[in-house]
C-alpha cells in the first residue's frame, strides 16, 4: 500500500526539478488510496533543517483586480519546513499573495494573473491542474474563524470525506491525528459530536488548523490566523506552530510584527503590492536593508 | 418666567416623538385589523357548533313560533312606515322548511305577547330539508305503535336511531366499498375492451373472456343491489310522526333522521360534549345539502393534498433554479433581467396563471396524454381536464418566483467564509455547495416555502380553472391502483367558501358554513405554516452562525 501511494503523489524529493522545464503535475486525487490521510502522519520524513529547499517558488507575479493592480514583480521562493512570514500594512497585497497560493482567488470574478507560482517545480495555474487537489496539498486556516455549523467531529473529517474516505474507524483515526496535531484533542475529545460552535474562539481557531491538517497538506497557509483571539490562545496556535512547521511548510500572513518575530524564520515585507524585502526574519527586524523596512518595523512608518 | 418649560412644537417635531407615535400607530392599526378579522371568523365560526337553545315566541296575532335565536337588528325605516321607529326585530331559525317553505324568519320585537323555552322541544337534524323543530308524536315500526307522544318517544326513540344509524352506515358500506369496486372493475374491464377495439387485433378469445367476466360482474352488481333495496325497506319500515309548535304534523321515515338533541334540557356539560361531536362531524364527514350542511371533510383534506403536491413540485424547481442563478450564472445584465422578471412574476394575478394552467397544462400537455396513454376511454378525458396534477403544477408555477427570490436571499446569507473554508478543504464547488452552502441556506429556503404555502392555500380562481368543483364524487386517494389520483377533481376550502356563500339556493342556512370554512381555512394556513416555521426553527438551531 505505501509503494502505491508514494507512486501516486509525486510530493517527495522533487528539489532538483528542473525550473525550466516544469513537468506536468500529475496530481491524482487522494480516493486511490483513503489510508493515507491515517498514516501519513506518521511515517512522513522530516527533512533536515539545512536542506530546506523551496517548496514554493513565485517568479514575476503580477496580479489585477479589473484593471487595478493588486500584486506587481513578486518573485520569492518559500523553503520547505519553515515558517514564512509577510507583513506590510493593510492593502499591501499580502493576503492577496497567500490566496493566489492555492488558486482561492480563482473564484474572485475579474481578477488576473501573470507570471508563475512552481509548487515543488510545478506551475499551479498550469490549466491542467486539478485546483481542488492542489488545495489538499495547500491547506488554509482563514483571519475569520470559520467552523462549519456541524459537529466536531464532522468538521475535522469534512476533508477526507470529500475524498471518500468513507470508513468510520479510519475518519475517526484522522479525527483524532489531526485534532491531537491542532493541541486540541485533550480538550474536546469527550465532546466531538457536539456543535463546533459551542468551542471557545481559541478553540475554534485550532479546530480550523485541525480541520486543515486532516487532509494531510504539504503547506499551511495562515491569514492572520491571530487576529481575533485573544493572547492566551494566540500563543498556543503560535506555540503549535514552532510543532508543525517540521512536516509542513507555513506561510504566514501578520498584522502583529511581534508575532512575525517570534513564528516566523523567513520574513516578507510587502508595500503597495510590492516585495520590499524577504530575508531571515532576524535580519528583517535587526538590520534590514531597505529604509522603508526599517521604517515600518519601528512604526515610523506614514 | 425663564424657567416654565413651555410646549414648543418644533422642540416636539425635533424629538422625533412624532415619528414614534406614526410608527407605533401604524402597527397598532394593522394588529386591530387583523385581530378584529381573526375574531370575526372565530367567533362566527365557533358558534356554530354550539347546540342553541329553543326559543318559542307567542305573537299579538296569536301564532306561536319556535326557533334558534340567530340574530337581531334595528328595523330600516324604509321598512318601518306604519309602526314606531327604531323598533328591535329578531332573526329565527325557525327550520322546517318543508312545511313553511323558508327556514328563517323575522320577527318584530313589538308584536312579542310572550317568550319562553319550553323544556320538551327538540331539534331533528335531518339528511334533508334541513332541521325540524317540534315534538314526538308517535313512533311505528310498521302498523304497530311504539309510542304514542312525546315523553314515551322519547325511551322508544334513541335506541331505534342507533339502529338505523347502523342500517344506514351499512347501506353506506355496501354504495362505497362494495358497489364502488365492482363499478371500478366493470370499467376496467370496458376500458380494456376498447383498447382492444382501437388496437384492431383480433384477439378473440380475450375478449371472450373479458366478456364473460363482465356478466360475471354484473351478476355481483345485482346481488349487492338486491341487499341494498332491502336495507333501504328496512329503513322505510321505522316512521316518526312529529308535530311543531302550530300543532302541524309530518311523518318521517327514521332513516331521515341524523341526531336529534333536546337543547333546552341540555346542561353545560352536555352541550359541550355535543359542541366537540359538531365540531369533529364538520371535520370528518361530506357535505349534504348543496354544501350547506354535514362536513368538508372533502374540501380539507384536497386543500393539504394540493399544497403538499405543489410544495414538492416548487421547491425543487425554485431552489435549482436560485442555484444556478446566484452560484453559476455570470453576473450582469442578463441575470438582473432575470430577476426582475422573476420578481414580476409573482405580482402577476393569478387568474393569468389560471388561464395559462388551463390552455397549457390541461389542454396542451393533458389533452397529448390522454391521446398516448389514455386512448381507450376517450371521448371521456382523463389528464385532458382540470384535475389535482394541474391545479397543483399551476400553484406551484405561481409560487415559484417566491422559492427563487427567497432562496437566492439564503444562500447570500451564507458567510463567505464557509464556502471559501471548504473550498480551501479541497471541496469542489458543487461539494462545497451540497455539504455545506445549502444546509446554512435551508431556513431561507424554508421561508420561501412558507411564503408559497401561504399564497397557495388561500388561492382560488386559477383552481376554477384548473381542477377544483362544487362537490367531487370521490377523494383523489383511494384504495384502487395507483392509490393516488391525480387525475380527478377535488373539492378545495377557498372554493368551498365562494361556493356556499355565493352559489348556493339557501343563502341564510350557509351563512354559518361560510363562516366555519373559513374558520377552518384560516385554521389549515396556520397549522401548515407553523409545521414549515418549525422545520425552519430547527434547522437554525442546527445551523446558528458562528458565534465569533
Amino acid at each position: 500500500m505505501q509503494t502505491a501511494s508514494n507512486q501516486v503523489i509525486p510530493k517527495k524529493p522533487l528539489g532538483k526539478q528542473s525550473e525550466l522545464h516544469p513537468p506536468k503535475l500529475v496530481v491524482k486525487r487522494q480516493t486511490d488510496n483513503p489510508k493515507r490521510i491515517a498514516h501519513e502522519h506518521m511515517d512522513r520524513t522530516i527533512p533536515p533543517l539545512s536542506a530546506s529547499h523551496p517548496k514554493i517558488v513565485i517568479q514575476d507575479m503580477n496580479f489585477f483586480y479589473g484593471s487595478v493592480q493588486a500584486l506587481t514583480n513578486v518573485s520569492m521562493p518559500i523553503p520547505a519546513n519553515r515558517v514564512t512570514a509577510f507583513i506590510g500594512p493593510s492593502g499591501c497585497g499580502k493576503s492577496t499573495l497567500l490566496r493566489c497560493l492555492n488558486r482561492l482567488n480563482d473564484l474572485v470574478d475579474g481578477t488576473r494573473i501573470e507570471g508563475k507560482i512552481l509548487l515543488e517545480g510545478n506551475d499551479i495555474y498550469d490549466p491542467e491542474v486539478d485546483v481542488t487537489d492542489l488545495r489538499t496539498r495547500i491547506g488554509m486556516v482563514f483571519q475569520k474563524v470559520n467552523p462549519f455549523p456541524k459537529s466536531i467531529w464532522q468538521n475535522v473529517a469534512f476533508g477526507p470525506q470529500l475524498q471518500n474516505v468513507k470508513k468510520r474507524a479510519t475518519l475517526d483515526e484522522v479525527v483524532e491525528t489531526s485534532l491531537k496535531g491542532a493541541g486540541l484533542w485533550e480538550e474536546v475529545k469527550d465532546r466531538l459530536h457536539t456543535s463546533a460552535l459551542s468551542l471557545s474562539g481559541g478553540q475554534q481557531q485550532r479546530l480550523c488548523i485541525a480541520r486543515a491538517l486532516a487532509v494531510n497538506p504539504d503547506v499551511l497557509l495562515m491569514d492572520e490566523p491571530c487576529s481575533a483571539l485573544d493572547p492566551i490562545s494566540t500563543g498556543r496556535i503560535e506555540e503549535l506552530l514552532h510543532g508543525l512547521k517540521e512536516r509542513l511548510t507555513i506561510v504566514i500572513v501578520t498584522h502583529n510584527m511581534q508575532q512575525a518575530s517570534r513564528v516566523s524564520d523567513l520574513t516578507g515585507f510587502f508595500l503597495l503590492g510590492e516585495l520590499i524585502e524577504f530575508d531571515d526574519t532576524k535580519t528583517i527586524f535587526t538590520n534590514p536593508s531597505e529604509r522603508r523596512t526599517e521604517d515600518y518595523i519601528t512604526g515610523r512608518f506614514g | 418666567m425663564k424657567n416654565v418649560k413651555r410646549f414648543s412644537l418644533k422642540k416636539f417635531l425635533d424629538s422625533g416623538s412624532l415619528f414614534i407615535w406614526l410608527c407605533g400607530g401604524a402597527l397598532g392599526i394593522s394588529l386591530l385589523m387583523i385581530g378584529g378579522l381573526l375574531m370575526l371568523i372565530m367567533v362566527n365560526g365557533m358558534g356554530y357548533f354550539w347546540p342553541k337553545d329553543l326559543i318559542q315566541f307567542t305573537l299579538n296575532d296569536g301564532t306561536i313560533v319556535l326557533g334558534e335565536w340567530v340574530g337581531s337588528e334595528t328595523i330600516p325605516e324604509s321598512e318601518s312606515v306604519d309602526k314606531p321607529k327604531g323598533h328591535q326585530r329578531i332573526q329565527l331559525k325557525i327550520g322546517n322548511r318543508d312545511l313553511y317553505g323558508l327556514d328563517f324568519r323575522w320577527v318584530d320585537q313589538a308584536d312579542i305577547v310572550d317568550e319562553s323555552f319550553p323544556a320538551d322541544v327538540m331539534a331533528f337534524e335531518r339528511r334533508e330539508w334541513g332541521n325540524f323543530y317540534g315534538r314526538i308524536k308517535q313512533i311505528q315500526e310498521g302498523e304497530s305503535i311504539l309510542a304514542s307522544d312525546h315523553e314515551q318517544g322519547l325511551t322508544v326513540l334513541f335506541p331505534l336511531l342507533e339502529r338505523t344509524n347502523d342500517i344506514q352506515q351499512h347501506i353506506h358500506a355496501i354504495e362505497h366499498d362494495e358497489i364502488g369496486e365492482l363499478n371500478h372493475a366493470i370499467e376496467q374491464a370496458r376500458l380494456q375492451l376498447r383498447s382492444l377495439e382501437l388496437g384492431k387485433e383480433e384477439g378473440g378469445d380475450e375478449r371472450v373472456s373479458i366478456e364473460e367476466h363482465v356478466q360475471k360482474l354484473q351478476g355481483l352488481y345485482e346481488i349487492q343491489s338486491a341487499a341494498l333495496i332491502a336495507l333501504y325497506e328496512k329503513l322505510e319500515h321505522f316512521r316518526i310522526t312529529v308535530v311543531d309548535v302550530a300543532g302541524e304534523e309530518k311523518t318521517l321515515s327514521l332513516g331521515t333522521l341524523v341526531k336529534v338533541w333536546s337543547p333546552n334540557r341540555m346542561g353545560i356539560g352536555e352541550k359541550l360534549v355535543m359542541y366537540g361531536e359538531n365540531f369533529w362531524t364538520v371535520l370528518s364527514e361530506e357535505p349534504r345539502e348543496a354544501n350547506t350542511e354535514g362536513g368538508i371533510f372533502p374540501a380539507i383534506f384536497g386543500t393539504v393534498l394540493m399544497v403538499v403536491i405543489m410544495s414538492i413540485a416548487v421547491v425543487p424547481f425554485g431552489v435549482l433554479a436560485a442555484i444556478y442563478l446566484k452560484e453559476y450564472a455570470k453576473q450582469g445584465v442578463v441575470t438582473r433581467m432575470i430577476r426582475i422578471a422573476v420578481n414580476n412574476l409573482a405580482g402577476v394575478p393569478s387568474i393569468v396563471f389560471g388561464v395559462f394552467g388551463l390552455g397549457f397544462f390541461v389542454y396542451a400537455v393533458g389533452g397529448t396524454l390522454d391521446s398516448l396513454f389514455f386512448a381507450e376511454s376517450l371521448p371521456n378525458p382523463t389528464f385532458g381536464t382540470g384535475g389535482m396534477l394541474w391545479a397543483s403544477l399551476t400553484l406551484a408555477l405561481m409560487t415559484v418566483p417566491v422559492v427563487i427570490v427567497a432562496t437566492e436571499e439564503g444562500l447570500s446569507a451564507v458567510p463567505r467564509e464557509y464556502r471559501e473554508g471548504s473550498l480551501g478543504l479541497g471541496a469542489t464547488k458543487l461539494e462545497a455547495l451540497w455539504r455545506v452552502v445549502l444546509p446554512c441556506a435551508m431556513p431561507g429556503i424554508l421561508t420561501g416555502l412558507i411564503l408559497a404555502v401561504s399564497r397557495a392555500t388561500g388561492e382560488v380562481a386559477p383552481l376554477m380553472l384548473t381542477g377544483v368543483v362544487k362537490l367531487a364524487p370521490s377523494l383523489p386517494v383511494d384504495g384502487f391502483f395507483p392509490f393516488l389520483h391525480l387525475d380527478r377533481k377535488f373539492m378545495h376550502l377557498g372554493f368551498h367558501i365562494y361556493d356556499v356563500g355565493f352559489q348556493s339556493p339557501n343563502v341564510e342556512a350557509a351563512k354559518p358554513m361560510v363562516y366555519v370554512t373559513t374558520f377552518i381555512l384560516v385554521l389549515v394556513v396556520i397549522l401548515l405554516n407553523m409545521a414549515a416555521i418549525a422545520l425552519r426553527t430547527r434547522m437554525r438551531k442546527r445551523y446558528a452562525g458562528s458565534s465569533v
